[in-house]
């Protein structure tokens, strides 16, 4: 069992709690995940880790309750538990094992978009912990749904936008990203790339044309996380790669993500609907954003 | 008076009724059965039997036994060799081990030696009937990665030796294959794998679930900071593996892995779990060995029409044949001398059909089958919206490669020697699937005791 200490919620939709795992918390680095379930009867949930502290033994993670069991996950409160919690899983990023001179040189610019702001906020920290203050986009929908602007200003130079102009800026990620670069004489030698799959697909196209290699965190349907199972594959360059121990970052300009999306909604069209409905009768609550759920 | 050339026949699940349901196909011989069918042994005094079997079981010793209503004794003739009769009596390839060896088989059919085992094991827990703990601990802490067969039985002989033992286990559920590989009707959770798993808990052996050795701690760590002294390393096959044709990503398109683990670790099949899985109509399973006719016969109880395609003919095909019978009676279809080139899909890229070539036999290739080739022009397709790839796998290299002086061969798996489990690390042993690739459970079963005797050398000889 593995307890809660601490449940948050950060924004309407947005859901943050620290949790007793020192295994974890003793090994684990920015860009890494874990895999949670609830109870005997749950899924296997992957999520990137949001904050760690080893001497503590505690691992933050922060989630969108999107379906059956992260819906169920929203609701535990401090002192409940996980029946189990597994990791850290895959690799770090890149640049915690890069030479320290040549990574403080770097210019590097992360792009977040909703609730992938959350797992930005670890590589920012340990980035700045080692020398380094990079610049954050981090884009939302609207002004609530902005999460860690505090956690993230006290470790980068951060750019806030809405989408709906609600806050700070009007406008997306990629927008700012661009006019920093055209109009505000940033160059950049890296950007991470962290959000939904369409949003990371959009920051790729631009970075391309920028010419800037972008690093992105891919989250496609797991089951193990060990690479025991396949579910995880995606197409990079022209390899087949697993997501869980060959990522889950990587290079964004060689993977295909218009696969990926299509994989991510393997439970999610026509006829994965009818099998969803099928198998999960009420437990199927959508959100999805596709089927309306069972209305 | 029965026929003496045939075995006694066993009660199994109707075909039919079978075809729809997770219970176990077997049901198994009651007592009077067994005894039955023991008195076909004739007690061999060069009883070929035994060599047949990985682990040396004293098969006429305990078929007299069984004969004679001393099921305890029996069971503690088994118990000397073998720490999981219950799952080897199901899930052995018999007619390849002991029954194949049987002198009763050159004329007539040999003694059922795997479902008197199955009897013999199932009576035992029905009756409680445990191993003995050792008397005395003997201070010494001992790591064993992975809860599959290799792994539980080296465990629970050295902890019959006194020795201090945790299992690590990367999953949330112990047992390994026999948990995530082998579904519920070949081999129940609750009543065999789980009891299994009891009987070396009640040896004293801890078990720590959600560890991933590499990941959640290394070897060396271990080693150096948490005072074990030596690991045995049970860590499995690993990495399925694809045939590397076109729309093999499509929806629809999966590995047997995760199509098991699916339905057997995570309970897909069962209303109350909250795990999806592709109930397709109509699916295809590629491969021809015990994790193919799994992966088939699992399709088939989720309400689907299943074809199996396998390249050659019936005769190389590597599954157990009790497996074949059982799938060919549920209604499974086979497509022999055919190999998939295609994947077919539709415009939001789900699977609408898988395209074949049919093949034939030719020249004996290294492993000694004939080696099956093309026939030119012969393509055709199969409409299906579920492809199930069955292809075997590869080692998993999260261990081999966060640890420091560990050697692996050519093919990546760790090299370890057959009589005592020693890898190039000191103090570091292996055995199972990990080092041979996927094979048997009795084979991870034996290596488990060869690694078990092998660490047990190293620290009374330290
Ligand atoms: C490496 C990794 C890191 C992740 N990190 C985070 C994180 O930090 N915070 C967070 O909120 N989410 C994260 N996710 C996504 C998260 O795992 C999914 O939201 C979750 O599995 C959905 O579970 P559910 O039971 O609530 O929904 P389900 O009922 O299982 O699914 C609801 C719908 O979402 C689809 N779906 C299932 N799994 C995924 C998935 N992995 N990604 C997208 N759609 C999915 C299903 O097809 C279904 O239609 C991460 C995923 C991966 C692989
Ligand atoms: C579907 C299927 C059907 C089969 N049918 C038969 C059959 O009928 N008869 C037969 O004899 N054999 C059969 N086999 C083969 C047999 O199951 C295996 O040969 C046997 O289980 C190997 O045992 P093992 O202990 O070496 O490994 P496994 O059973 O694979 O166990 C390894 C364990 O180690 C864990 N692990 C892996 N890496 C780590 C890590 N880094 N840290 C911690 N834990 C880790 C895994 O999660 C797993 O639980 C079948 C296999 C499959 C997949
Ligand atoms: S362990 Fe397997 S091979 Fe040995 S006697 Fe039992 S069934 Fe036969
Ligand atoms: S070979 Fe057959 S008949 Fe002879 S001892 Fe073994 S099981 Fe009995
Ligand atoms: S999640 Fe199973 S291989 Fe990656």
């Amino acid at each position: 069992m593995y307890k809660i200490l601490k449940a948050e919620k950060l924004a309407s939709n947005i859901f943050m709690k620290v949790v007793e795992a020192p295994r974890v918390a003793k090994h684990c680095l920015p860009g890494q995940f874990v895999i949670v379930k609830l109870d005997e009867t749950g899924e296997r949930i992957p999520l990137t880790i949001c904050d760690y502290d080893a001497k503590e033994g505690t691992v933050t993670i922060v989630f969108q309750p999107i379906g059956a069991s992260t819906m169920k996950m929203a609701e535990l409160e401090a002192g409940d538990c996980f029946e189990d919690f597994v990791g850290p899983l895959g690799k770090p990023s890149e640049f915690t094992e890069e030479n320290l001179d040549e990574l403080k040189k770097k210019k590097i610019v992360f792009v977040a978009g909703g609730v992938g702001t959350a797992p930005v906020y670890p590589q920012l920290k340990w980035l700045h912990e080692h020398g380094v203050t990079a610049d954050a986009i981090v884009g939302a929908k609207t002004k609530d749904l902005i999460i860690l602007e505090k956690e993230m200003s006290a470790v980068s130079n951060l750019y806030l936008t809405t989408d709906d102009g609600s806050y700070i800026r009007k406008g997306m990620g990629t927008d700012v990203l661009r006019d920093l670069v055209e109009n505000q004489g940033k160059q950049y030698d890296i950007c991470v790339a962290i959000g939904p799959m369409i949003m990371m697909k959009f920051v790729c196209l631009l970075t391309k044309e920028l010419n800037i290699p972008t690093i992105v965190s891919m989250n496609p349907i797991m089951v193990d996380g060990t690479g025991m199972c396949g579910a995880c594959r995606l197409i990079v360059g022209d390899e087949v790669k697993f997501a869980c121990v060959d990522g889950p970052e990587f290079d964004g300009h060689l993977v295909d993500f218009d696969l990926a999306m299509k994989r991510q909604q393997m439970y999610k069209t026509d006829e994965g609907r009818a099998i969803l409905k099928l198998q999960e009768g009420d437990t199927h609550h959508g959100g999805c954003g596709h089927c309306g759920g069972d209305k | 008076m029965a026929d003496m050339l045939k075995k006694v026949p066993v009660r199994e699940q109707a075909p039919l009724v079978r075809a729809a349901n997770f219970e176990e196909v077997c049901l198994g011989y009651n007592k009077e059965e067994a005894m039955e069918e023991a008195a076909r042994c004739i007690n061999c005094k060069n009883a070929k039997c035994i060599s047949g079997c990985p682990v040396s079981i004293n098969i006429p010793a305990f078929v007299h036994e069984v004969k004679e209503g001393n099921f305890e004794a029996a069971y503690q003739i088994i118990s000397e060799s073998s720490a999981l009769p219950a799952v080897c009596g199901r899930v052995c390839p018999q007619e390849s081990q002991c029954e194949g060896k049987c002198i009763r088989g050159v004329k007539g059919e040999a003694v059922s030696i795997g479902k008197l085992e199955r009897f013999v094991a199932d009576w035992a827990s029905e009756n409680g009937i445990k191993p003995t703990p050792a008397k005395e601990k003997n201070g010494h802490k001992i790591a064993v990665i992975g809860s599959g067969p290799a792994g539980l039985t080296c465990a629970g002989d050295l902890a019959k030796l006194g020795y201090d033992v945790t299992i690590f286990e990367a999953l949330h559920k112990e047992g390994g294959v026999l948990v995530y590989g082998i579904p519920e009707f070949r081999l129940p959770k609750d009543k065999v794998v789980a009891a299994e798993v009891e009987n070396v808990k009640s040896l004293g052996v801890k078990i720590e679930t959600n560890v991933i050795i590499g990941k959640s701690v290394t070897i060396d760590e271990l080693l150096k900071e948490e005072g074990f002294e030596a690991v045995f390393i049970g860590s499995g096959a690993g990495l399925p593996m694809f045939m590397g044709i076109a729309g093999e990503q499509a929806n629809g398109v999966f590995s047997a892995n995760e199509y098991l683990t699916r339905n057997n670790l995570m309970k897909a099949f069962r209303e109350e779990y909250d795990t999806p899985i592709a109930r397709g109509k109509k699916v295809a399973v590629v491969g021809g060995g015990n994790v193919a006719m799994d992966a088939a016969r699992t399709a088939l109880r989720l309400g689907a029409e299943v074809h199996v395609i396998y390249r050659r003919s019936e005769a190389e095909l590597p599954a157990r044949a009790e497996e074949v019978h059982h799938a060919k009676e549920e209604g499974i279809i086979f497509d022999l001398l055919t190999n998939p080139t295609e994947i077919l899909t539709d415009d939001k890229d789900w699977v609408t059909g898988i395209r074949c070539i049919r093949m034939e036999l030719g020249e004996p290739d290294a492993s000694g089958r004939r080696r099956p080739v093309e026939i030119p022009g012969s393509e055709f397709d199969i409409a299906v919206d579920t492809v199930i790839m069955s292809l075997g796998t590869s080692p998993n290299p999260l261990i081999s490669s966060t640890t420091i002086g560990l050697d692996v061969n050519r093919r990546k798996c760790i090299v370890a020697d057959e009589e005592f489990g020693k890898t190039s690390k000191e103090g570091v042993y292996a055995g199972g699937d990990a080092v041979t690739g996927a094979a048997t459970v009795i084979l991870a079963m034996g290596a488990g005791k060869a690694g078990a005797k092998g660490i047990h050398e190293y620290i009374m000889s330290k």
